[in-house]
């Protein structure tokens, strides 16, 4: 794992590939404004693995969708920007923003059975990929598709290019989907929870294969999921979000070792592992509030058992002095101590 | 496949067995064609002489062995009216209504596509909106008033087209068709076109709603990520799944729009079986009307049949799961 | 870590959290009204409904006591005064009827037999289709086989082939249409019964070892009703449409009972010399009559439809 120097606080060495500034993305519905996604910022660097992290509702997949320009009515981005190799991505004209989905940004999806098009054939599926960008024959496409599915590992690829996604288990077609993400070599990859659905064993085979093709191609990956011990095993650097915000990022080790946001602290502690046999389990004890009806000030204020008044007030961000580079957002951020 | 197209192929058969049986009971059972047919005045051998050559005395296991029999040769009765056999009179008035129905399931696909698959992408506009209120009121509309509607305005009023008959016929590459000819397609413009509303309005709808049960799943929105281009996305991923919903009503609608022609044939005298069925039935001509069910029947079979091809041919997956080699 | 967290009662309401308490005949009746066409659709409904209902009170004659009608009258235009001096504001057929009243009277007939024969059919439909789902093997195969069969005819046609059989008249028309929709109903309440006979509250109904008629009619009905909702509202204006067709044809309903059907086939010959009226108009109400039934069925189609919920 490599690791950003020292004197790197504020200021990456180099330029991260993606750069998401107050990225608020809320929804008009009829009920009100959902807040899905509300004034989030971070980096991700060349070869880098951020892990985003969150419970379900908490925003991360809508992050996702925003960096994509993938957001659904009645959806929108209401502010913020998202610089991808220096380009703003917000108010990019749709066939610009089309040009390098799928090239420069590519998405894997959370169920691998709902990725791929049940009607279609997964030659088709892959060979319009690659010709929507490239101009290329069918046979050079079709050769392309195959060397693309035989490095994630699918065995026989030349037979398996005409059968079609029911043919395939739910560990194949996310190889086929994470093939798919990998035709063009992007430069970033967001990855949406892509081994939930799977199982444990397939799920390790699968985190082993992706982090080691972006090692290799230095391609930045975002990986979006709930499960801690996920973005524990590839993640770099981590954000947590909870309600809609980034309530706490930092690098990986810092913020699992020692938290500084009371909802980080109670996810770690809520992973069964970390308890001994026999103790009652850890919780977060609620339920996260709907987006409709979001507390003011702090969103986690109700379910957080060091909340007070100050807490009805919008929380600023803060830098955790011990450690370079990790912030939380909250009044009382915990230090060493009171966690330990 | 095979196995797939063998049952489908045994099922239908048995259906049109027991719809022979059906039908046959069900016309030949009830009412007394004696009272109807012969002369009143008839004597009693003149009437006998009619009862015997009509195969009115056998009883009704017997009618209907004998009907199967001949149905078997292609001889489903002789027309107590015309006297001539009623499948001849049926097939000769079946290319008219096969047409009327064909001309109207065109036309109500090709205009019924587009325009759901406009409201379905875009359900707030405006467009969008009027789109639907038209499908409703092409659904509410009662058929047989259009066409009254439409005869009075289009032919009495403004007199821009024919009220009623077939226009002259050409033969092209073997077919006879009045759609070859000016005249043929100025007289079949208006019964065309008021039998597709119906069709249209459901396909319509069928469309739009595929399209809106389509465009959330993940697929979509992952051939999206892929970079592909709107018109691919809509054109191939979108539309080939809503194809197999459309497919399905589209077969069940021909028959439908067949048998429609019943009324569009009576009130624009379209010279087709849907009219001669009518008549028969106001006359208690029993032949005829059990040549047409069966001709009909067969027909809807058939259509069946090729639709559940069709079907197999647009999803993988009911094609797998039926020839066993599913593997998920 | 040993952090002691509150217990979830400790956790006070706050003075800004929402309280949401909605009934569900509260966000459904919220719901139908969220579209103003759905809304117009159920007033115009209401509307025709009580003139149906309220003909002989309203209407400005009995179109069917000769002795109020006068040839002199006949085939008037719309606007133009009877020879008792009453305005015939649709204007009059060729017996010198008042379409308006004949259209009232006719709405009735209409709406009577369309009603009837579909719920008579729901109660057929509703009955076999349970059965079949209850029962399943092979009653439910020869029934569902039956249902299929008779699906893949067109409404029409079976219902011309009935009146074929069993002649005219009121009753006769009514078992058409109620053969002929039966089918339907079975149906729908075949394939959701099949999915709630699954669910735990019917394993716990049979826990309770309450008797199979009780659970069939009290426990699984119920819960199949909003899908079945929507099929009646479509199937009443089916029915309605099919009466109309058939008694447009001259095989429907007996001339002494004039459905909008026979109305506007007897406008049919007035047409080709331009007396359109006739016809013109009782098309137009049962027109109404149709858009505004399915334009409440389409509402409710969305409203109990758990895929659409937004």
């Amino acid at each position: 794992m490599f690791s950003t120097p020292d004197f790197s606080d504020n200021l990456m060495m180099r330029k991260p590939t993606l750069s998401v500034e107050g990225l608020s993305t809320w929804f008009h519905t009829k009920a009100g404004i959902i807040k899905a996604v509300n004034g989030v910022s971070f980096d991700v660097a060349r070869g880098e693995v951020l892990g985003l992290v969150g419970e379900s509702g908490s925003g991360k997949t809508v992050t996702g969708f925003s960096i994509m320009g993938l957001v659904d009515h009645p959806g929108k981005i209401r502010e913020g920007r998202i610089l991808f190799n220096g380009t703003n991505l917000v108010g990019l004209p749709a066939e610009e923003l089309r040009q390098l989905r799928g090239t420069r940004i590519a998405m894997i999806f959370q169920d691998p059975m709902m990725t791929l098009n049940p009607v279609l054939r997964i030659d088709t599926q892959m060979i319009e990929a690659i010709r929507a960008h490239k101009v290329m024959t069918y046979g050079e496409a079709r050769s392309l598709a195959r060397d693309a599915l035989g490095k994630v590992g699918i065995p026989s690829p030349d037979e398996r290019l005409a059968a079609y996604p029911h043919q395939f288990s739910g560990g194949m077609r996310q190889r086929v989907a994470i093939a798919i993400a990998l035709l063009h070599k992007p430069d970033l990859i967001i990855a949406d929870e892509p081994t939930t659905a799977l199982d444990v064993t397939i799920q390790a085979q699968i985190l082993f294969e992706v982090q080691k093709l972006c090692r290799e191609t230095g391609t930045a990956l975002i990986w979006i999921t709930h499960d801690l011990s996920v973005v524990a095993a590839i993640a770099d650097h981590i954000c947590v979000m909870y309600a809609g915000r980034v309530v706490e990022k930092g690098m990986i080790d810092d913020v699992l070792d020692s938290p500084s946001h009371p909802y980080t602290e109670g996810l770690i502690g809520s992973i069964p592992g970390h308890n001994r046999p026999g103790t009652p389990l850890q919780q977060i004890p609620g339920v996260m509030p709907s987006l409709l009806t979001l507390p003011s000030g702090c969103g986690f204020r109700r379910r957080c058992r060091y909340a007070d008044a100050i807490c009805k007030t919008e929380p600023e961000v803060v830098n955790i002095p011990a450690r370079k580079g990790q912030r939380a957002r909250c009044w009382h951020p915990l230090s060493d101590e009171a966690s330990s | 496949m095979t196995v797939f197209v063998i049952r489908r192929l045994f099922q239908s058969i048995l259906t049109l067995f027991v719809t022979s049986l059906l039908v046959f009971f069900a016309v030949f059972a009830v009412g007394n064609p004696i009272d109807v047919l012969i002369d009143p005045g008839a004597d009693q051998i003149e009437f006998e002489r009619a009862v015997r050559a009509l195969g009115l005395d056998r009883s009704i296991w017997e009618q209907y062995f004998i009907f199967l029999e001949n149905a078997l040769q292609g001889d489903v009765g002789r027309s107590f009216v015309f006297n001539t056999p009623a499948l001849e009179l049926i097939l000769q008035r079946f290319p008219a209504t096969l047409e009327l129905a064909l001309t109207a399931m065109l036309l109500a696909n090709l205009v019924g596509i587009p325009l759901g698959l406009y409201a379905g992408l875009k359900p707030e506009s405006v467009a969008g909106r009027s789109i639907m209120a038209g499908s409703i009121l092409g659904f509410s509309l009662p058929g047989f008033w259009v066409k009254v509607t439409v005869i009075m305005v289009f032919a009495v009023e403004l007199g821009w087209f024919p009220a009623g008959g077939r226009g002259e016929t050409a033969t092209f590459l073997g077919i006879t068709s009045s759609l070859f000819t000016i005249d043929g397609l100025s007289h079949i413009a208006l019964p065309a076109i008021s039998l597709s509303l119906f069709t249209m309005a459901l396909v319509i709808r069928l469309t739009r709603s595929g399209v809106r049960e389509t465009l959330p799943m993940d697929y979509i929105k992952f051939a999206r990520a892929k970079g592909l281009r709107e018109s691919r996305v809509i054109s191939v991923h979108v539309l080939k799944n809503i194809m197999i919903p459309i497919v399905t009503v589209m077969g069940l609608e021909f028959g439908g729009a067949v048998a429609f022609t019943v009324i569009t044939e009576t009130i624009f005298s379209w010279p087709g079986m849907g009219k001669l069925l009518i008549d028969s039935i106001n006359f208690l001509d029993r032949p005829v009307v059990v040549a047409y069910i069966m001709l009909v029947a067969m027909m809807f079979i058939g259509i069946n049949l090729l639709v559940d091809l069709v079907y197999a041919v647009l999803d993988p997956r009911v094609r797998l799961s039926d020839s066993g080699s599913n593997n998920t | 870590m040993t952090a002691v967290y509150p217990e979830i009662s400790d956790v006070r309401p706050d003075e800004d959290r929402a309280v949401f308490v909605e009934s569900p005949l509260r966000r459904f009746v919220s719901d139908f009204s969220d579209s103003w066409i759905a809304v117009f659709g159920l007033a115009m409904l209401l509307a025709i409904v009580f003139m149906a209902v309220f003909a002989p009170l309203i209407a400005p004659q009995n179109p069917y006591d000769l002795s109020t009608l006068d040839l002199l009258d006949s085939r008037l235009t719309p606007g133009e005064a009877l020879s008792s001096g009453r305005i015939a504001w649709l204007g009059t057929d060729g017996l010198g009827r008042d379409l308006l009243s004949a259209i009232m009277y006719g709405l009735r007939i209409s709406l009577a037999v369309g009603v009837l024969s579909a719920l008579i059919a729901l109660f057929v439909g509703a009955s076999v289709g349970l059965v079949a789902a209850y029962a399943g093997g092979w009653v439910d195969a020869v029934i569902m086989r039956i249902v299929d069969i008779q699906l893949s005819f067109p409404a029409i046609l079976i219902g011309l082939v009935l009146i074929a059989v069993l002649g005219s008249g009121t009753e006769k028309i009514i078992i058409a249409l109620v053969a002929v929709q039966w089918s339907y109903y079975a149906r729908t309440i075949r394939g959701t019964a099949l999915v709630e006979r699954h669910k735990e509250y019917i394993e716990a109904a049979h826990c309770l070892a309450l008797g199979k008629f009780v659970i069939l009619f009290l426990h699984l009905l119920p819960n199949c009703l909003p899908p079945l909702i929507v099929v009646i509202t479509v199937q009443v204006a089916h029915s309605i449409a099919l009466e109309a067709s058939l008694s447009f044809l001259g095989v429907g309903l007996p001339v002494t009972e004039p459905s909008l059907g026979r109305l506007i086939a007897n406008g049919f010959e007035y047409i080709m010399s331009g007396k359109y009226w006739i016809s013109f108009f009782p098309g137009i109400a049962l027109l109404l009559l149709i858009l505004s039934i399915n334009l409440v069925g389409d509402q409710l189609r969305d409203v109990l439809n758990p895929r659409l919920q937004r």
